[in-house]
């Protein structure tokens, strides 16, 4: 069901940041293919939201070497990822209240006729994206305000698409949403990957996961603590990853005996 | 349990996202069974909850109730208003709705109205301006002293007086948005800084008279006299609105996006008709159209246009809204913010120069007393939001009609200024009220 291309759309390769003493992420590895969803789970602290920003370019590494397609990309700040094709939502979603979905959609990157803004266009557009995405809004000319929690995400995720990135990374987006707007958002995720984008999923949420993910790229203290295939693993064993409890006296002791024989 | 959660959900299946069973993804177990799967047509089918305004006349009728419903009264408190203020007073004075009181109305609300122009792009952004009133008086007393003192050319001295209320403006807004101290404190300094260095720039005998027949002196008081003057701009200005309508809403039914029924653009154009036509009218039956009037609705017309028609009234709406999306969404905060201050600056210094012509002279008193309270309410008044990101430059001539109307009709009945200013002062407040409950009835309705 999932085509994977033969080079990740983006590679973290040891990828390594510290904030004064504190050593957020050690050596990560991560790889996103075109078409694929990946889960970026972890406990509180684990590292998800640094390694994210390292990504949009809001913290840039100290090591490592971030792979675009194949080759190694200095990350330096937010316009150096998007001018990639990197396009981020976050958990706060940016939007403004006062302004209509189109103007939101547009905001920054308003379509101009002669300097003068071409609303029509502007809305011909937000319609057209807003359909291929199957998004349902009350209208495109209403005010974000009067839009419920799960439809100012889709709009924010929808402005996200709009300038046809390939890698798409949302931060906790159902976090705070109801059963209903849990389920049109992540739909949307699905039509995502369905139109070849990659997409990089942060939840708390292992059932959102399990739905929507084909890897789980488990964070641990900053480190990697195991890539999982979606299908063949249990929901426990994806939990023991997060929380650690594979770091049990068995586990140790292989690991001694792996020691031992080097 | 099971029953009662499956015949809502089935009763929902049309409301709820249908594009579910298309998508080959979806697991067939959430299917329910006895739901007929929508066919591939229905799922193109218009949600009940959209809000699809029905084509034609009754659809804008219903959309028209429904605001109303939803708490977006729009203009329509200000006019009812207006319209109570001129029943009370003509009922007081039959002179109050005569041709010659009304075209007094209408140059004198200019000078105040300029001003509120500039404040509503600062209301915009969700700040405050306190200097407007003292910039104002600077801007007088630079065209005095240097066309009068000076000798200096006076169209060089009123693009000076301008000039300098942009720069003063761009000052405030330096300090605000660059060093980051609150707009309230730096514009409150600058209220007295500015009257201070007013009466500097007056000297020591405190009043400059400037030649009536002076460039200045004109603005108030020169009337076009032919009646073509009045007629041609209310012409000019219902066939402008209705080509301009017309074509958008041509150019949006090409694009298949929803446009106004031409019933709705053939009543707008026709209220306009005849409110412009009225207006003209009046005008003519006194002195004619008066020079401040016509320069007031290019004002008007044009700050309009940069609001709502360009990408640079876009962002002030955006900065108003959620300063952390703009900043997000590419938009250099600092320069915005700066230059929406530098604005308010120039209107507060066009506005300067037509009370200087009002007096025909630039005076210690100039800026003071209730000025920066009428320009803030006339903005307020007319429906520009305090908190920010809403209203529009047209609000400022519904607000200051409010309050200058109320002058005059106070003036004409001998009433004293404590008894205008309370007057005033509880218009305000009602319109303050007006706007509270209104944001609540919005927000029940779930738009703020």
């Amino acid at each position: 069901m999932v085509h994977v291309s033969a080079t990740p759309v983006l590679a973290l390769r040891g990828v390594s940041k510290r904030f004064g003493a504190v050593q957020a992420l050690t050596d990560v590895e991560l790889e996103v293919h075109a078409g694929e969803v990946v889960a970026l789970v972890g406990d509180n602290g684990a590292g998800k939201s640094t390694l994210v920003k390292t990504i949009a370019g809001v913290h840039p590494i100290d090591d490592g070497v971030i792979e675009w397609e194949g080759s190694a990309v200095q990350i330096n700040k937010p316009h150096d990822a998007q001018n990639l094709g990197i396009a981020t939502v976050y958990q706060d979603l940016a939007l403004c209240d006062n302004i209509d979905v189109v103007g939101n959609l547009y905001l920054g990157r308003e379509i101009r006729k002669r300097g003068i803004l071409d609303e029509v266009e502007m809305e011909r557009r937000a319609r057209e994206l807003l359909t291929t995405l199957s998004i349902r809004i009350p209208s495109v000319r209403i005010p974000i305000a009067s839009l419920s929690g799960g439809q100012r995400q889709t709009v924010a995720i929808a402005r996200s698409m709009l300038g046809e990135p390939k890698l798409v990374i949302l931060d906790e987006p159902t976090a705070a949403l109801g059963v209903e707007q849990t389920a049109q958002v992540l739909d949307l995720v699905e039509r995502l990957r369905d139109r070849g984008h990659a997409v990089i999923l942060i939840s708390h949420n292992m059932a959102d996961v399990k739905a929507v993910a084909d890897k789980v790229a488990v964070l641990r203290l900053g480190r990697n603590n195991g890539v999982f295939d979606v299908k063949s693993t249990s929901q426990e064993e994806i939990i023991s990853a997060i929380t650690g409890a594979t770091d049990n006296a068995v586990t140790r002791r292989a690991a001694r005996n792996v020691e031992a024989q080097k | 349990m099971s029953t009662d959660k499956t015949s809502p959900a089935v009763g929902k299946t049309p409301a709820a996202p249908a594009d579910t069973a298309p998508s080959d993804t979806a697991p067939a177990d959430t299917a329910p069974v006895d739901a007929p799967a929508p066919a591939p047509a229905a799922v193109t089918a218009v949600d009940p909850r959209l809000l699809v305004r029905e084509q034609g006349f009754a659809g804008y009728l219903g959309e028209f109730k429904r605001k109303m419903r939803a708490g977006d009264l729009g203009s329509i408190p200000v006019v009812i208003g207006l319209l109570v203020i001129c029943v009370i007073f003509q009922g007081l004075n039959e002179n109050f709705l005569s041709a010659g009181n009304l075209s007094n109305i209408a140059v004198s609300m200019v000078a105040t109205g300029m001003m509120a122009v500039g404040i509503i792009f600062v209301l915009l952004l969700g700040e405050i301006d306190l200097s407007v009133g003292s910039v104002s008086g600077v801007s007088g007393a630079i065209v005095a002293v240097l066309s009068v003192t000076n000798g200096i050319n006076e169209w060089l001295a009123i693009v000076a007086a301008i000039t300098g209320g942009a720069l003063i403006g761009a000052i405030h807004g330096f300090f605000f948005a660059r060093i980051g101290a609150p707009a309230f404190a730096v514009t409150l300094s600058g209220l007295l800084f500015w009257q201070g260095f007013m009466l500097q720039l007056l000297g020591s005998n405190g009043t400059i008279n400037l030649d009536s027949d002076g460039l200045v002196g004109q603005l108030t008081t020169y009337y076009f006299s032919d009646v073509a003057a009045a007629y041609g701009l209310a012409l000019v200005a219902v066939v402008a609105f209705f080509l301009s309508s017309f074509t958008d809403s041509r150019r949006r039914e090409a694009a298949g996006v929803p446009s106004r029924p031409l019933s709705e653009i053939a009543l707008r154009t026709g209220l306009l008709a005849v409110i412009a036509f009225a207006a003209a009218a009046t005008f003519n039956q006194y002195k004619g159209l008066p020079l401040a009037v016509l320069l007031f609705l290019v004002v008007l017309v044009a700050s309009d246009f940069v609001l709502r028609r360009t990408a640079y009234g876009r962002k002030i709406f955006a900065l108003g809204g959620s300063v952390e999306a703009s900043r997000r969404a590419g938009i250099n905060v600092t320069a915005v913010r700066i230059s929406v201050f530098a604005i308010a600056g120039t209107f507060a210094a066009v506005g300067g120069l037509f009370w200087a012509s009002k007096i025909a002279a630039a005076n210690q008193s100039a800026g003071a007393g209730d000025l920066l309270m009428n320009v803030i309410a006339a903005a307020v008044i007319g429906g520009t939001s305090l908190f920010g990101g809403r209203g529009r430059t047209w609000n400022a001539l519904l607000g200051v009609m409010v309050i200058t109307s109320i002058q005059y009709g106070l003036a004409l009945e001998g009433i004293a200024t404590p008894i205008q200013y309370m007057i005033t002062g509880g218009v305000l407040l009602a319109t303050v009220v007006i706007d509270s409950v209104t944001r609540k009835t919005q927000k029940t309705a779930g738009r703020a």
